[in-house]
Parts: structure tokens; sequence; C-alpha cells
């Protein structure tokens, strides 16, 4: 009407993730859940197993990304049901601009809502494994790489549930088995660092499957959305 | 130009409609008819490429909407039933992420004056849930003030409106197609624009 500008995609990306960070801070007890099921699970272990340190010191990895690994589940079922129920996604669906830009911005807004929370919380947990300081640099380093992985393969999951009943449980079964190869690397990261190997080859891999997911998810999950909206 | 020929949709096993054709020229409006269950929703859903129709083809401009995609929905504004805006987001971001979405940015100014005809004046900033459904319409509607879109594609736009904002969403009717849009809607109320003959289509 009165001197609209163009938008480019960067700004669309960047509208995007601004409003889910918004919508995010305006629904605290949502990102408050994740965070502290993270918590809750890590903290099990060594109530459960025993304090015993040279058992917590080698299974903490495998502790810590599990739990990562299953506290973003958590999360990924309200990715796009919000918007789908009140029927912001319809409008995000015709957007003159590209569909996999707006998903790549709510994949990137969700990692910092729930992802990076995780990732930051890490290294305190890690302390009461009694995790050496080289290993807890690597851990984060691998969980930094990993977590976004989570949830852009989540997206997926979450795209193709949408509107269903009971989704929450076949987005777990859909999505758990295809982060396998990132717990896979991401714990044995850790491991080979404790083990005194170099961590290079298996933070390499993460950072590939990293790459591998940024370039085909969104166009994936934008694909899934248009089938979920028929 | 919205060219629709030998459409057929269906939900499911159920057939809605076949055969359908029509045309919608700059300057006209569309008013389709029909009873509840009849396919009016599903007829504008398929318009926006929601769903995919069984047969029969839909061209904007003379080019297939399926090949022209974020061409067409450059071109083109759907209000739906659901009003696409976010209960915890005041008026005034609910209309600025939308226009966005449709790839305008606007500032605020723009976006208070949009508000402020849709009857929000001093409800601007206020969180939408705290709106009643006709005033939580009437942000959704001002996406129409604020929309540069030739083609507009309304269902059910009166919903829970009273008697001076159904008059104004005619008047805002009235200027679109004097600009050349072309407008195609779905109501049971009584919907007149001054000056302009009706078109109207009307689903078995």
């Amino acid at each position: 009407m009165n001197g609209v500008k163009e938008f480019s995609l960067l700004d669309l990306l960047a509208l995007v993730i601004r409003r889910d960070l918004v919508l995010a801070m305006r629904r605290r007890a949502d990102v408050l859940t994740t965070l502290i099921f993270f918590v809750m699970i890590v903290s099990l272990f060594p109530l459960g197993v025993g304090p015993e340190m040279n058992m917590l010191r080698k299974m903490a990895p495998g502790v810590l990304w599990v739990a990562a690994l299953l506290s973003s589940m958590l999360s990924l079922g309200r990715l796009f049901s919000a918007d789908y129920l009140d029927g912001t996604l319809e409008q995000m669906m015709l957007a003159p601009q590209s569909l996999s830009v707006l998903v790549l911005g709510k994949m990137a807004a969700h990692w910092m809502v729930s992802g990076l929370p995780l990732v930051l919380m890490a290294p305190v947990l890690g302390l009461q494994f009694d995790m050496s300081m080289q290993a807890l640099g690597v851990l984060i380093a691998g969980l930094l790489l990993g977590t976004p992985i989570l949830s852009m393969v989540g997206a997926i999951g979450a795209a193709l549930t949408l509107g269903l009943r009971g989704g929450g449980v076949l987005l777990s079964l859909l999505v758990l088995p295809l982060c396998i190869p990132v717990l896979i690397f991401g714990a044995g990261a850790v491991e080979a660092v404790s083990g005194g190997l170099s961590a290079a080859s298996h933070l390499s891999l993460l950072g590939a499957l990293f790459v591998l997911a940024l370039v085909f998810t969104p166009w994936v999950t934008a694909q899934a959305l248009r089938i979920s909206m028929e | 130009m919205l060219e629709v020929s030998n459409l057929a949709c269906s939900r499911g096993d159920h057939r809605l409609f076949s055969g359908l054709s029509f045309t919608l020229r700059p300057g006209q409006i569309m008013q389709v008819q029909g009873a509840n269950g009849s396919g009016k929703t599903s007829l504008l859903r398929t318009l926006c490429g929601f769903m995919a129709q069984d047969e029969g083809t839909i061209a904007w401009c003379g080019e297939k909407i399926c090949d022209l995609d974020e061409d067409y929905y450059a071109e083109m504004l759907y209000l739906g039933h659901l009003n696409a805006i976010k209960d915890e987001l005041n008026a005034l971001e609910n209309l600025r992420i939308s226009a966005g979405f449709s790839g305008a940015k606007l500032d605020e100014k723009e976006a208070l004056s949009a508000l402020r005809r849709m009857g929000l004046r001093g409800r601007e900033r206020l969180p939408t849930k705290a709106l009643s459904q006709g005033q939580r319409r009437r942000v959704a509607l001002a996406r129409l003030l604020v929309s540069e879109a030739k083609l507009w594609i309304l269902d059910e736009p009166l919903t829970a409106l009273d008697v001076g904002a159904v008059a104004l969403i005619q008047e805002l009717l009235g200027e679109h197609l004097a600009r050349q849009g072309m407008v195609i809607f779905t109501t049971h109320q009584p919907l007149q624009v001054a000056g302009i003959e009706m078109h109207s289509l009307s689903l078995p």
C-alpha cells in the first residue's frame, strides 16, 4: 500500500527467529521443562549407580548424550503444533519466499531455546561425574555440533506427525533411530579423549553430519509440512 | 486473472464437486455459495494450493499455480477460519510479523494506522489474548489494509464481526476492487459492495 519494502531471505530468517524467541520468552515454562528434565535424568544416574568414581567417569559421556537426546525430544512436539493450531502455519506456507528458509529459522530458534541451554548446562553436570577438563571441552564441542542436528532431524519428524493423535510417541519412534549416529560420534569423541586418543575424527564426522543436515533437512521438513497440511 | 477449469475436489472418498469452471477478472468479486459441507472451504484451500485437486487446472495469469508456486503466493492473500494470530503477542507485533511472512516490511507507523482504521485504537499493544473474538478477527483483517496482493481469498471474513466492522470490510473490498483487485470469498451473511456487481458461484 504505502511504500512497502521488499523482504530479503535473511530478513525473513531473522524475523522468524526473533518471533520464536519472543514467544519462548513469554512461555518460559516450556523452556524450563526441557532443561530441568535434562538435569534430572543426568542427576539420577549417580544416585542409582552408586558413587564409584571410575564407573561414573566411564559412563558420563553416554549418560549426558542420551539425556540430551531424550530432552530434545520433549520440546520437538511443540515445534510446529502451536503454529498449526492457530493457522500461522498456513500463512507461512503462503509466504512468497522460500518455506525452507522459514523452516530453517524455526529450527534455529528451537535450538537456541532447547539445545543451547543443554550445552551450557552440560559442563556443570559433567562435574558430577568427575569428568576431566579436557573431556568436558570435547563434550561441549560435541554437543555444540550435535544438538543442532537433533533439532533439524527432529523437525522432519515433527512436521510428519503434525496434527496426529499420539504424535509425541510416534515422533520419538521416528526420530530417535535417526539420531543414533549423532549419539555414537558425540559420546565416542569424549571417550576417545578420555582414553588418550584424539577426538578430531569423531568431531569431524559430527561436523559432516551437521552440514548434511543443514543442507537437506529444511527442504525435507518443508515438503513434510506441505503433506501434513492437506 | 484467475482461471479455474473443470476442477474436481474430494475429501477422503467423498467427491465434493466436479466440473467446476469459472474466471475471475481484475475488478471482480465472487461469492462462493453452498450449504455446510458443500466444499466452499475446500475450494478456497485448493485455490491456495494447500490441497491438491483431483482433476482440472487452476491458472493465474495463464500459468498453472503449481508451476508458479512462490510467484503466485506473492500476489495472493488468504484469510482462513483461523486468525493466525498469537495470543502471546500484541496486535502490533502480530500484524508486523504476518506482513513479514507475506514479504512486506511494515514500519510501526503503518501498522499502527492500519490497526486504528480497524477500530483497535488503544488496544494496539495489548496481548491478543486479552481481546475479544471480534477484535482478534479485526487484527487478522488488518492484513488486508497492508497487503499489496491482487487476489484476496477470504473464508468467512465476517465471522464474529459487529455491524460497524462489516461496513468497514465492505468499504475495504470496494477500495480493493477499484484498484483492479480480485476477491473470492465465502460468507453466510449478506455482503454488498456499493456499485459493484457480485458474481456468485454455487456449489451443489
